[in-house]
This record gives C-alpha cells, structure tokens and sequence, in this order.
C-alpha cells in the first residue's frame, strides 16, 4: 500500500443506483415483471378458488375480470407479461449456448427457435380455450 | 467456501421462468377476452370444472400456479435487494413462505373440486 | 489532419493532502482521430505532469487504462475523442477505492481470480515423453472466448451487484474459472466449484448482463455465469438426490 493517505473509496448507494443508467433501468423493468407474473399468479388462484365454491362464485369473478378495473388490471399484466417472455427467450443463447460439430449455434437461430416455440404455444392454449 | 445451496430455490425461478414465458401471455388473452364480448368456452363453469375435476388439469392448474409464483417469489427476492433492502434472510423466508401458502392454497382448492 | 480543443473534466485524488476527490477541468489540443488516453498523456506533458493514471499498450491489448469515460467503463485508449462531443467526464474505475487519481487499487480483483485457480489442472499427470495433451478445433472453440479477457476489470465497474455486494467473486474471475472448466484437458472443475458454486460466486450473479455489454474483448462474462448457475444447479440436484450418480 502506498505511504501517507489512505486509498478513497467511493461507495456505491444502494439506493437509486439503477437510475443511473439505461441498461440498469431496463434490468429493473425486466426484474419488476415479477410483480405482475405474481399478481396473475394470484388472479388465477382466486379464480380457482371461486371456482371451488360453486358456480355463482364463480359467475360473479368472471364478471369481476370483465370490469373496466379488471380489464384495465389485465392489460398491464399482458404488456409485463410479454416484457416478460421476450426478455427471457433473448437471452437464452447466453444460458444455454449451442454447439454443434465446431460451431456454435448463432444466438439468433436460439432466440428464433423459442420465438416460434412461443407462438405455438399461445396458438394451442387459444385453440384447447376454444377460441379459435 | 462452502456451495451454496442456492440452486433448490435458483432451479425452480428458472423452470417457472420458462413455463411463464411460455404460457402467461396466452392465459392473460383467454381471460381478457370475456371483455370484449368473446367467451372462450373454456371459461364457461361446466367446462372449467370438467377441467379442473380430472388429474391431468389439476396437475397442470398446480404446475402453472406454482412455478408462476416461485418465480415471482425469487425474483423479488433479488429485486427487494436491487431496491437497498439488506434484510435478504427475512425477505427470503416472506416471499418463499408467500409462494408455498399460495401453493397449497392451490392444492386445497383443486381438491374441493 | 485536423485538430480540436478538448475540454477533460478529470477527477483528482492525493491520499496525502486530500481528504476526498475533486473535479479539475483541463482543455489541450487534441487531433481528431486520438482517444481518450492520447488527451491524457498530452495533459501530462504539457500542462500537469502530476496526473496519475495507468497505461501501457496503447492497443487494448493490456487491459491497463479502464477508467470511466463519461460514467462508463471504457478502455482510454480505446475511446475516441470523436464520439465525444462535449465536455469529458474522466474517472477512476467504478466499485474500486482509489489509489491516487485515476488509478484503482486492484488487490481486490487479483485475490479473487488466484481463489478461482485460472490455470490448467491436468485430470492425471503426463510425463512430457507421452507427448502432448491434443485437442480438436471443436473442444478449443468450447472456451476460446474467455480465453480473450485482458482483466480490464471494466466488467466490475459496470456490475452494480460487485458495487452492491463486494465479496462477490464477479465477472471476469468466473469467467475465467468457466474457460478453464470447459476445456478438455483440464480436471480441475471440483476444486473451482468450491469458490464459483458458493453464495459469493455465481449467486451473487442477477444477470443484469452489464459485464458483457462493456467488456472490450466482447468476451460473455454474463453468459459464462449463467452456464455456471445451471450446471451447479444440476450438481446439486444429483448430490442431493442421487448421490449414486456421482463418481
């Protein structure tokens, strides 16, 4: 260590540090996204609940969901929700690099695959919900 | 330094991660669009509850539910800490204690049905 | 060539006449294509030979003059004038104390990446008679990423999880420790997972992916942990609940 003085350290806050900067804010949207899969978590339990209770229970919380808190409610919970999933799938090629003979998978071909994995996916849950 | 055992509650985040991704957008379009006028007939009471009643939809119904809020749990967790809370112990123990009581509330409810 | 005054705002730190950091504002004649270091050492000749500062290759090759540019990690010497058009903000690297000026004391990193044991540990010990340890162009190309950080630490200056938590292994250390796990002649993955698998390794890791964002080499620190994250995590579902599996 070097004589006299003693080095400075700059402490990082642990406050409000990620309103810093741009990168930092969007890790922090991607991580309050849980709040969102958590409250859909507890919509979905309270619907199961309800529906545990009997048909009348269960008509009153589907109009619940229909009410313009509810519809309103939901549309957040959609747009965090697809935040969400396209900040996972984007960095799966980080996770979970492919190699295959020498080359490695280009990460595009990775994120692309789950893209279309979850296209599939919200088509079968529409289609088994009978919507389409 | 001793391995952390971090990979139990890291494991399960992961999985529900990816089940999330995977399924929540479609659910959350199924439950919004009695809004706009357009039932989706697995909504309707008998359907749901033909659903809920056999093994393989309540096992999907837990599988969903739990890992959902697993992964809510675990990320905020790390999210509570990104924010300055420093008491990770307590913070640890709330939100996976949540996470479990709202499992097997889930449990309860699905085999009243 | 065509030359322009630059205006540098550099912090200041003398551990033996100051008792915190200070902004002092410098303006020389820079020519157009030079980086941020050429502007330093030009402020050194000819207007304050006291600046401190750390440099070497001038080619981002030594991984000696990461300083934040304007609040991010950069390498001087690879930062260029032009693509700051105002005033410049220069300071020591972040979530390092500072020695004097803009330079860091690094003891913290060096310790780190010694516990994580970045070399080869061969799986059994082969006299030099029995030839050399082959390796396919595949297994090479498994690790020949990480083999390419500089330990710049700007990867720790950009990780707000090394500035929230400091016993954090951090980036490039892991990084390094995953190259050596990944490569075909080494044996030496249990001894690492002792330092990489516990609360101070991988899982003080949020994967803001910062590291990989900054890093001058475009080596993925961000990656490399993650990959460490699943495979401990496999590890320790077959410890805990197949103990046979493991040899």
């Amino acid at each position: 260590m070097i004589p006299g003085g003693q080095p400075y350290r700059r402490e990082m806050s642990r406050y409000g540090w990620f309103l810093r900067q741009s990168r930092y804010l969007r890790y922090m949207a991607r991580e309050i996204t849980c709040v969102f899969i958590g409250a859909y978590a507890v919509v979905l339990l309270v619907g199961l609940r309800r529906m545990s209770e009997g048909r009348q229970a269960y008509e009153s919380f589907l109009q619940s969901l229909t009410s313009p808190a509810g519809v309103v409610f939901q549309l957040i919970i959609l747009v965090f929700a697809v935040y969400h999933s396209m900040t996972w799938f984007n960095v799966t090629p980080k996770a979970m690099p492919m190699q295959i003979g020498e080359d490695f998978l280009p990460g595009k071909v990775i994120i692309g695959a789950h893209y279309v994995g979850w296209l599939a996916v919200t088509a079968i849950v529409l289609l088994l919900a009978g919507v389409v | 330094m001793a391995k952390s055992n971090k990979p139990v509650v890291w494991g399960l985040f992961a999985a529900g991660g990816t089940v999330t991704a995977f399924v929540v957008p479609a659910l959350v379009i199924v439950t919004l669009l009695p809004a706009v006028g357009v039932m989706p007939e697995v909504l309707t009471y008998d359907r749901l509850y033909a659903f809920c009643a056999h093994w393989a939809g309540k096992t999907a119904i837990f599988a969903v539910l739990f890992l959902s809020l697993w992964h809510a749990a675990h990320r905020l967790r790390i999210t509570l800490h990104d924010l300055g809370v420093r008491a990770d112990h307590q913070v640890a123990i709330a939100v996976y204690l949540a996470a479990a009581i709202g499992s097997i509330a889930a449990v309860y409810y699905l085999l009243r049905i | 060539m065509s030359r322009r005054q630059v205006a540098l705002e550099v912090l200041r730190y003398n551990p033996e006449t100051d008792a915190v950091p200070y902004f002092q504002q410098y303006t020389v004649e820079c020519e157009a294509e030079w980086v941020v270091l050429d502007a330093l050492n030009r402020i050194k000749e000819t207007i304050d030979p006291t600046l401190s500062y750390r440099w070497s290759c001038h080619m981002a090759v030594c991984g000696s003059c990461g300083m934040m540019i304007d609040g991010e990690p950069k390498l001087a010497c690879k930062a260029f004038l032009r693509d700051y058009p105002g005033v410049i903000r220069v300071e020591p690297l972040a979530n390092f104390p500072i020695q004097r000026d803009l330079v860091t004391v690094i003891d913290d990193f060096v310790t780190k990446l010694k516990r994580v044991k970045p070399y080869l540990i061969p799986k059994a010990e082969k006299a030099v008679a029995d030839g050399e340890h082959l390796q396919t162009p595949a297994e090479l190309k498994k690790y020949k990423q990480y083999t390419l950080c500089i330990n710049c630490m700007l990867c720790y200056a950009a990780c707000p999880e090394y500035g929230l938590s400091p016993q954090f292994i951090g980036p490039a250390a892991i990084a390094l420790a995953h190259r050596y796990n990944q490569d075909s002649r080494d044996g030496g993955r249990d001894a690492r997972q002792q330092e990489i698998a516990a609360d101070e390794g991988v899982w003080t890791c949020s994967f803001v992916g910062a590291c990989s964002e900054v890093c001058p080499e475009h080596v993925d620190p961000a990656g490399a942990l993650q990959q460490v994250k699943i495979k401990s995590t496999v590890d320790w579902y077959q410890e805990h609940l197949m103990p046979w599996t493991r040899k």
